[in-house]
């Protein structure tokens, strides 16, 4: 308790401390804001080479201003005034504007603002911005967010100089995160490289080990490559040895990781496809009506998502959300429309279906050519779907990807859940398994019908919102897509949602794995020619429809 | 063949200042559609008779005229661009040093000819050899003949592969010495598409009139059934989808000289669909019907696409939807209906041309 008091005490003795030393800087000019101000003020006419030393000045004066001027220095915010010749930063929003409003460098207050006319941006070089980032950086590696000091230690890395190495020394006794703790080993290993002492250089490698940075890679193997006079560059054998096991170490980690990625991708490719043949395969198996319209009820969805994306253009994060039942709806509707007006004239006749609906999809085509003119529309891409998941250094995913492939596992299952365990989904079964014999039970078959393809249709609208976050929105949308989806479902097996379901990923998978060997196009081809072959050896696909309905078939 | 000895008259014989003359643009286009009613032809046979649907059939009449046009640009010599007297303009283009393997021979116009014969149906012989032996049949040979094209035009899109990437093959000069651009070239070529067009005709009415084209029919109306007869359902289908392709490869190399250019896009999977709309509107299971389908789509395709273009989707979009709900037999169908109607009593032939709407696919497995 008396600790506690005495604590207590102690802090609010050093808040008044503090705050009559800030009230004295701003009322009275102290020695660091003298040579603040003056170095600061001599900005505006140096050379670069000048500037440089200015800024030393700035960080030597140790003032609290200091790093909010050297970063607007950084982000081309600080300007001179022409008619006085004094430096003030501005705010960065105001930047466009005529008017810039001024913040004056020692108080950081505002003073005022100024027509752009009146003001010269003091200009930075590469040079100078390079050196700004990593004095800058050394301001951050004390910040309190473990994400800011990270960042700072990379900035620290790019420029290896006697101070900094100190300075990240110090930073790695009393660093908390170990993310950041790694961080800083790595870059006092790529530092300890340079060593004259080859017990350093060996402890430097085993400190970079553990990373899997393409620069680490690099510098690991320039050490083990011979001079273009047949020497060593480094000339101890031990440390080459460690080197080369270094590199092996993390080239077989990096590829591993290059591994999962290309699978992840694959994954997130073949989700697509996933997506667009579950709703083929239901008009297609469960039906057996070939809607080559497909693609283009997908094109439909794609342009709902742009047209709602248009109606709220205030609120693109949830318009995504918001689009998806509209074109579900939008693609639904259309869809009993084609059954009802000319799919239902044509049952049992699948090679005229697949004449008709290829004649509704060019229709289809022209319609969105006619109103939406044939250029590219541009989807926006909400921000949480925009962006990286950077697992590791070699591990990354893009978040669209990402939620497409989770987007088309829940899409998945909410079929699976409609057709198994509602009352519709239980008739569509029964109509497609004997169609007789749900008359016969009061089925009305017709009306399960038009919505067996409405569903399917609808299904086509939804995989249309996830393919215009990934593809551009034209009229050719479906065709581009329509026949790998077919090549899906009949890989899979028709009327087999969990073959479409496997079918889709294991083509995505593949096609992404042929990719780095063969090139986009080949590797698709090869896709093609296997798919053919594969249809020689299982014609009814992967999962076969079995028992009384596959007989029919 | 009437209608090509017209226009070769009005062509060259009658001055260019009478109404009566045919221009050369006329000319090519006339080209152009018997070229294509060749192909609806050969269409018609496998999808008509022995009801196998192919939606690739663009592939193999884009392999001959690849043939044709290899032959051609071997023909342009030291013409070309870049004056190579060996290797074709793209390749010097692509910094190639020597003419790949396969483009050896194709100086000879007797070796391209062979080659478009062969080259369509080698493919449609592994292809179908593949397809019918595991009995892959109705939308699903559909549906793969379809990727079978499409990967032909990827492939061709490749530079890599030799045949000029997404570019093709153009500005030809002659043909076997001839100048392309005379007119009488064109009409000479225009006479043989004709006339390779009356044999199709005369060969394909003739395997079906033979006791294989009943057997044909019998495979299109119960292929178990016929299975069961004791005859060999596989190398019937495979040997008529084999005849089928090379007439449409033939087709494509009398294509390509007269419209001076072939490029990937010809495969494209569109393409082949189109031409079973030809086959559908004329008239499926009636050869002249195909003919006469593959003229009046191109003819109105041709009058659209330069009057009304952005009304041509629509009316080909329309055309599949129309045709196949209330002309199952097409235009000729319903020629025969009304002539039906007037002499009152049924013609014996229109009995062996129609062809049931509904084929019972019984089950074959």
């Amino acid at each position: 308790m008396k600790c506690c008091c005495l604590s207590l005490g102690g802090r609010w003795l050093l808040m008044l401390l503090l705050a009559t030393h800030t009230t004295g800087f701003v009322y009275a000019q102290s020695p660091a804001d003298a040579s603040f101000s003056g170095a600061v003020g001599a900005l505006c006419n140096a050379a670069f080479d000048e500037k440089n030393k200015i800024v030393e000045q700035i960080v030597q004066s140790g003032h609290p201003s200091a790093q909010a001027t050297l970063t607007a220095l950084l982000e081309d915010r600080l300007y001179c005034r022409n008619q006085d010749q004094k430096v003030f930063l501005i705010k960065p929003a105001a930047e466009d504007s005529p008017t810039l409003s001024l913040i004056d460098p020692l108080t950081l207050t505002d003073a005022g603002s100024v027509s752009s006319d009146d003001v010269t941006r003091i200009i930075t070089n590469n040079h100078l911005r390079r050196v700004l980032q990593t004095i800058l950086a050394r301001f951050e590696l004390t910040s309190s967010k473990a994400s800011v000091r990270l960042q700072a230690v990379k900035n620290i890395e790019r420029d290896l100089n006697e101070s900094n190495i100190q300075l990240l020394r110090e930073r790695s006794d009393v660093e908390t995160s170990s993310k950041v703790k790694k961080e800083i080993a790595v870059g006092l290993g790529l530092a300890s490289l340079d060593s004259s002492d080859a017990r350093e250089r060996l402890k430097a490698i085993s400190m970079l080990e553990g990373s899997m940075r393409q620069d680490v890679l690099n510098r690991l193997q320039a050490l083990v490559e011979k001079s273009p006079e047949g020497t060593f560059v480094e000339n101890d054998e031990h440390v080459r040895k460690a080197a080369e096991k270094a590199i092996q170490s993390i080239e077989s980690r990096r590829s591993f990781y290059s591994g999962i990625q290309t699978v992840l991708f694959g994954l997130s490719l073949g989700s697509v496809l996933v997506l667009i043949a579950i709703g083929l395969g239901i008009t297609f198996g469960v039906m057996g009506v070939i809607n080559m319209a497909h693609g283009e009820l997908m094109m439909l969805g794609a342009y709902s998502t742009y047209v709602v994306q248009l109606l709220m253009p205030s609120y693109i994060g949830s318009s995504v959300l918001v689009a998806v039942p509209v074109a579900f709806m939008v693609s639904g509707v259309m869809g009993i429309l084609i059954e009802r007006t000319i799919i239902r004239f044509l049952y049992g006749r699948p090679l005229e279906t697949l004449l008709a609906t290829f004649g509704v999809s060019l229709v289809l085509q022209q319609l969105v050519r006619t109103i939406f003119t044939a250029l590219n529309r541009e989807v926006k891409t909400p921000d949480w779907m925009s962006g990286t998941l950077q697992l590791n250094e070699a591990l990354a995913i893009t978040y669209n990807r990402l939620y497409i492939l989770i987007f088309t596992l829940i899409v998945f299952t909410a079929l699976l859940l409609v057709l198994k365990k509602t009352r519709t989904g239980l008739e569509i079964r029964a109509v497609a398994q004997n169609r007789a014999m749900a008359k016969s039970m009061g089925i009305r078959s017709e009306w399960v019908d038009a919505i067996t393809f409405g569903l399917g249709s609808g299904i086509a609208g939804i995989a249309g919102v996830a393919l215009s976050q990934v593809t551009n929105v034209n009229a050719n949308l479906g065709q581009s897509y329509i026949i790998d989806a077919f090549l899906v479902v009949v890989f899979g097996g028709v009327g087999s949602l969990w073959g479409a379901m496997v079918a889709g990923l294991v083509m995505g998978v593949v096609d992404q794995l042929l990719q780095p060997y063969a090139g986009a196009v080949l590797a698709k081809i090869f896709v093609l020619i296997a798919l053919i072959l594969f249809i020689q050896v299982r014609p009814r696909g992967l999962f076969p429809a079995t028992g009384r309905a596959a007989e029919s078939q | 063949m009437t209608l090509s000895v017209v226009i070769t008259i009005l062509n060259l014989l009658v001055p260019e200042s009478s109404a009566l003359h045919v221009s050369r643009y006329g000319l090519t286009l006339v080209g152009k559609y018997l070229c294509y009613a060749m192909l609806a032809l050969a269409v018609d046979l496998i999808w008509g008779y022995c009801g196998i649907l192919s939606l690739g059939h663009a592939a193999f009449f884009s392999l001959g005229g690849y043939a044709i046009g290899m032959y051609l640009m071997r023909e342009i010599g030291p013409r070309g661009v870049y004056g190579d007297p060996v290797l074709p303009d793209f390749m010097v283009f692509l910094n190639w040093k020597s003419l790949p393997w396969f483009w050896h021979g194709f100086n000879h116009f007797a070796f391209a000819l062979l080659m478009v014969v062969v080259a369509p149906g080698a493919m449609a012989w592994i292809f179908g050899w593949f397809a019918f032996r595991s009995r892959v049949t109705g939308v699903y040979f559909s549906i793969i003949t379809q990727a079978l094209t499409y990967a032909l035009m990827l492939a061709f899109f490749r530079n890599d592969m030799g045949f000029g990437g997404n570019n093709g093959f153009t500005d030809f000069k002659d043909i076997l010495g001839f100048n392309l651009d005379s007119d009488r070239t064109r009409v000479v070529l225009l006479v043989i598409t004709a006339v390779m067009l009356g044999a199709s005709y005369v060969a394909c009415r003739a395997i079906i009139c033979s006791r294989a084209g009943r057997v044909l029919r019998a495979i299109r109306d119960a292929e178990t059934r016929t299975r069961f007869l004791g005859y060999r359902v596989e190398s019937f289908k495979l040997w008529v989808f084999v005849f089928s392709a090379v007439l449409a490869g033939i087709a494509g190399a009398l294509y390509v000289p007269q419209i001076g250019i072939i490029n990937p896009s010809e495969f494209s999977p569109i393409n082949s669909i189109e031409v079973v709309i030809w086959v559908a509107v004329g008239g499926r299971g009636t050869l002249y019907g195909a003919i006469a389908g593959a003229i009046l789509v191109n003819y109105a395709k041709t009058y659209f696409t330069s009057s009304i273009p952005e009304v041509w989707n629509y009316a080909l979009g329309a055309l599949f939807v129309l045709v196949t709900l209330f002309l199952p037999r097409g235009v000729v169908g319903l020629l025969f209906l009304a002539a039906r109607k007037r002499v009152g009593k049924p013609r014996k032939d229109i009995e062996t041309f129609v062809v049931p709407v509904e084929t019972p696919e019984p089950t074959s497995e």
